[in-house]
Parts: C-alpha cells; structure tokens; sequence
C-alpha cells in the first residue's frame, strides 16, 4: 500500500470518527432526534472494506451504520441533515442515523432489524449476478445478528447459488446489552465451514489489513461469483446506544479500549510509513472543517413540511 | 376468447411478463421444475431457464428478502410464498423493508416486487394451510393488495402488479384455481385501485373480493325471484380500495353488506363499514352489515369448514338484515 492510499483510509477513517463525535455532542445537546447508536472503534472496518467497492456495489448496513454509509462515499451533507431529521437530509428526514441510505451509491440502508441487512443483500447480490456485470454485494452485521433465523437461511442461499456477496461480520463481542458468548453456541468459522462459505478472519482495528483481506475476496468473488465470509475482530467503545451507561461491562475491558484505537493505529502505521507530523495534522485540520461545514448546514437546515407526511408512501398516487 | 382456467390464467400472466420485460424474474418453493405447489409456474423453467426462475429453499423470510434487495437493486421479482399462512415467516421483509424503503428513504427509489399467494379454505387444508390475511397486509402504508375473482381478472391484475413500482401483494384464492372463465387473447388492463360493478341493482350493494364475489351474485341470484335487486361491486384491489366507486352505488341503492372469507373482527369488511358509515352515513337505510369467518381458526374437517366459510346463505341473510 503507498502513503497516499494509506493517507486516504486514515483520512476516511477519521471522517467517520469526529462525524461520530460530532454526532454524540449534538445529541447531548438535544438537537440529535430518536436513537444514536455509535461505531466508535470499528471505523477500520468499513473503511478497509470499502476501498476495494465501486458505487455499482452495493452495501447493506444495520443499526450501527454510519461508518458503512461515509465509507461507501455517501455525502457528509446529506447524512448529517438526515440523523438532524431535517429536509436536506438523504432521506428527507424521515429515515434518521437508522435508516440512512443513498441508492445512488449503492448503499441501500442502514436498518433497525438485526439481521435484515442479509435477505436483502442476498437478493441484490442475486440481481448483481443476474446482471452479469461483475458487481458485487456487501453485508455488514454484527455478531449479536448470528443468533437470527435469517442469517442461516442467507448463508445457505448464497452458497448454494453462489451468489456474489460478501458476508462482514463486525465482531465486537456484544449483542446489544449481552456478551455474545453468552448468546451463541457455535461461532462464524464454524458456520462458514457447515455452509462451505470461504472464512477470513481478521484484526478489524487495523485497517491495513482489512483492506488487504477485502481486496484479495472481493477480487476472488468479481472473477467467480462466490460468497466469502470477512470476519473483522473489532472494539465497540460505547454503548449499545448514547445513553447507555455501559454498567454491565468491566471497567478494565472498557479501559484497554484505548490500547486498540483503529485511529492511533493507522495513524502509527503512516508514521512508519514515513508521513510527516503536519501532514497527518493536515488531514485532521481537514476533515475537521468539513464536518464542521456540514454540521452547520444540518443545523441551519429547515425541518421537513408537516403537509409531506404522505409524501413518498407510492411511486404514484392513484387517482 | 379463449376459455381459461384461473391458475392457467396466472401462469400466462407471468409468461407474458418474463417476455416483455427480462427484468422480471420468479422465486418461490418448488416454482421450478415442479411447476409450483398448484402449478402456477408450470413450464415457466423450460422456458426462461434456470437464471429467471429460482426454485428456493424452505425460507420464506429469506426469499420475501431476496424480493426485496433485488427490486432495490433494479430488478422485479415475482416471488410466491405457498401458501398465505408462511407469509408469516416473510413478515419482517414485507412491513418492515419492502412497505418502508421508499417513504423512509424520501423516494429515492421504489420496490418493484410482487408477492404472489394463495388463501382461503375448501380443501379441508386446515388451520395453517386456509388462512385469509390480506388485512395485515391492507394495513401496512406502502404495500398494495389485490385479489382477483375470476381468471381474466388474475391475469390483468397480475400484470398490473408487475408492471406497478411499488410492492404488491396478490392473493389468490385457491379455490378459484380451477375455475374456468374467458380469457381473451388481448386482456383489457386493470388499474389497481379500480374496482368493477359485476352485477348492477337497485336496492342494495353488496362489496366483496375474490371468491366471495361468486358467493354474492349466487345470493342475488336467490332474491331476485323476490324482487331484491342486489348490486355487487368486485373491489379487485384491496390497498387502494375504490372508495368512490362503493359510494356512489351506496348512494344509489342506500344498504351495505361487505362479504369476505376472511375472519369477520378486524377485517377488510370493517374498514369499508367504517368509511361508508362515515362518507356515506346519510346514504344508509339500514345497518351495514358483515359477512366473514367467525372469530375461530379455520377448521380442517368438512362439516366445521363447511361452517366456518362464507356462502350465498349467509350473504342472502345480511342482506335480509340490511334490508329489514
């Protein structure tokens, strides 16, 4: 990897991460409506994932999705207007940070269902296949999905259709409140192995070799449509959502957090690859002013028209 | 005009759009090879291939999703769920992804699906193999339901759906599969939304759907000799329902009967009542009245069935009510 395409992941990881701070700080403050539930400490997921993607891919998302959504290079604009519920928002504000989507850049949704993400990705990737133009699917979810009834019967289409699809499981280690060792009897390798799925596993904080791992089966899966399973061991830093005190964790987990920063990782990594100190502060000063920019048109922003709540429902009205 | 059973009438709907439009694609259990469960896919593999009809795994919430992601992702799925009652496996992909995407992704795209299913009893199936869901579905915001009565119908309303953006439900009563009816060779297109007037009349309406429609004209057909003029408006489509068309002959004839084989409480039945007791509340002569499956889980054995299920009788007597 050169410093440059190392210096873009560090840039689209840290877009993501102030995105999120930014998000977590405008929710404290009340302007934030419904539900935020944050990816502080996965950002190297998506970001590895998604370099190896074009907008004819397309990804599904979950209730955790903004990094997903900004990897995939939707608008920092329009995603922000959207989780303020305002009428610039990508969806109009009437999705919010759970159902973000941007079609046009293949990101069909975020969504508030554990594990609906794999139906429809399984379905696009059908489509994908179908249309023959070697595009491929990609499904993030997270290990608390795998207990899902859906998740078994998506792998077990994918395989037998060997569809193109690109299974990402963001292993964090809990399922909302719970510990997922606590909720699972079997793990994904395992899984992978009953369906004949290929299985990668990876460090998901590291974000080199994320990209490495998603570059390698999705250059497999383009040549050969076939799906493969990217497991990405992975740190979840708040809670299930903001407002979640987190009291069912130990204290030591949460403090050895810090010591697995995707951030500080890559950040370390572009050191050793020879970037300067100011140049890594540029691309800090950088994306900070472009969330800044984009936070203040989200609040400026006008709230959507209380006579649209039809708006939408159909393609057409029918007379 | 060629003389056409129902399930014939389905299979050439879907015939004509896979050729029309190489967008469109099937899915279902057994919709390959073995034609469909009642052989509403016959042929269709020879035909189109194994790359256009998919012969899935028992996983109905899978293959509602598969509908799903793929119209999202340009194509249109026709996907068949068995039998109406697994559309409770398929819940989740149909309330909450393929009803929602559009509205809640502001209208940056539609869900091109059609779901196609058969309900309703008579084959002494029993209680998970008879059941009438289309309420659950009329009230979701984003879905459409139809249901056709007749052969010409089931195919015109079909194509509709195919052909329609957003995702449709169609039911089909199994009943009604060996029905025969004319079927010409070019089929007047149906708008969905629109429903038809089968039989006009004076003194009352009676509204209904599917293979109750066959139930009504039976029991105008009773009260006629006794001078009862029963109109019978076929609704066609459930979500949206013509509610102009049921005032305008409530206005005309001024008593209401709503027939349907589905469970009366809570019902498409109620809906109707509900708004013409509204709209039309100076047009009524009398109660409106309901006929539908009582409140109990469709029985398997002949004699209970028998009981449970809608007849012209039971029409004949809502009207005699109505009327009174």
């Amino acid at each position: 990897m050169t410093l440059d395409e190392l210096s873009g992941l560090y840039r689209q990881m840290l877009i993501i991460r102030r995105a999120e701070e930014q998000l977590q700080k405008l929710f404290v403050d009340g302007k934030v409506p419904g539900f935020l539930h944050l990816s502080i400490g996965q950002e190297a997921v998506p970001v590895g994932v998604s370099q190896a993607l074009g907008d004819s891919d397309t990804v599904s998302s979950n209730h955790r999705g903004h990094g997903h959504t900004l990897a995939k290079g939707v608008e920092l604009d329009g995603f922000f207007a959207e989780i303020l519920g305002k009428a610039t928002g990508l969806c109009k504000g009437r999705g919010g940070s759970m159902h973000v989507a941007d079609l046009s850049k293949g990101m069909l949704g975020a969504n508030g269902i554990v594990g609906a993400g794999l139906p429809i990705t399984t379905g696009s990737a059908l489509a994908l296949k179908m249309q023959g133009e070697g595009n491929i699917a990609v499904v993030y979810f997270g290990d608390g999905s795998l207990a899902e009834g859906v998740v078994h019967e998506c792998m077990n289409i994918a395989a037998l259709w060997s569809l193109p699809i690109l299974f990402v499981c963001e292993n964090n280690g809990w399922s909302e409140f719970s510990p997922t060792k606590r909720q699972l009897a079997t793990n994904l390798n395992k899984l992978g192995k009953a369906f004949g799925i290929k299985y990668v596993s990876v460090d998901g904080n590291h974000v080199t070799e994320v990209a490495q791992a998603a570059t390698k089966l999705v250059k497999g899966i383009r040549a050969t449509p076939s799906p493969a399973i990217l497991e990405c061991d992975t740190t979840r830093v708040r809670g299930h959502f903001e407002g979640d005190r987190q009291d069912y964790r130990d204290k030591a987990e949460l403090e050895g957090l810090q010591d697995r920063d995707p951030i500080q990782f890559t950040a370390a990594e572009l050191v050793k690859a020879g970037a300067t100190k100011s140049a890594i502060q540029t691309i800090s000063d950088e994306v900070d002013a472009k969330i800044e920019a984009a936070v203040e048109a989200a609040l400026a922003a006008p709230l959507p028209d209380r006579e649209d709540i039809l708006a939408d429902v159909y393609t057409r009205t029918e007379g | 005009m060629a003389e056409t059973r129902f399930i014939k009438a389905v299979n050439q709907a879907l015939k004509d759009a896979m050729q029309a439009d190489p967008t469109v694609f099937v899915i279902g259990e057994d919709v390959g090879a073995a034609g469909g469960s009642f052989k509403a896919t016959r042929d269709l593999l020879d035909v189109f291939g194994p790359d256009r009809v998919y012969d899935a795994p028992i996983a109905e919430a899978a293959i509602t999703g598969i509908g799903v992601g793929a119209a999202l992702t340009g194509m249109k799925p026709v996907v068949e769920i068995m039998f109406m009652d697994f559309i409770t496996l398929s819940m989740d992909m149909l309330v909450n992804q393929a009803a929602k995407a559009r509205s809640m992704f502001g209208g940056q795209g539609s869900v091109p699906m059609v779901l196609r299913t058969p309900h309703g009893g008579g084959l002494n199936a029993g209680p998970q193999h008879s059941q009438c869901f289309e309420a659950w579905l009329a009230h979701v915001p984003g879905l459409k339901v139809v249901c056709p009565s007749n052969p010409a119908d089931a195919y015109a309303l079909l194509r509709a759906a195919i052909d329609d953006p957003d995702p449709v439900i169609v039911v089909e009563n199994k009943a009604l599969y060996a029905m025969k009816g004319d079927l010409p060779e070019v089929v007047d297109p149906i708008e969905i939304g629109k429903a038809r007037i089968t039989r006009s009349g004076t003194d009352a309406t009676v509204v209904t759907y599917g293979a109750a429609v066959g139930l009504a004209e039976a029991a105008a057909d009773i009260l006629a000799p006794e001078g009862i003029d029963v109109e019978v408006i076929d609704l066609r489509s459930l979500q949206p329902w013509d509610e102009a068309t049921v005032l305008e002959s409530l206005s005309r004839t001024h008593n209401l009967v709503v027939a349907h084989e589905a469970v009366e409480a809570f019902g498409i039945g109620a809906e109707i009542a509900a708004r013409m007791a509204d709209v039309g509340f100076d047009e009524l002569d009398g109660p409106i009245v309901r006929v539908g499956a009582p409140f109990a889980p469709s029985p398997f054995g002949k004699t209970l069935e028998d009981a449970y299920r809608p007849n012209a009788e039971k029409i004949v007597a809502a009207l005699r009510r109505s009327l009174a």
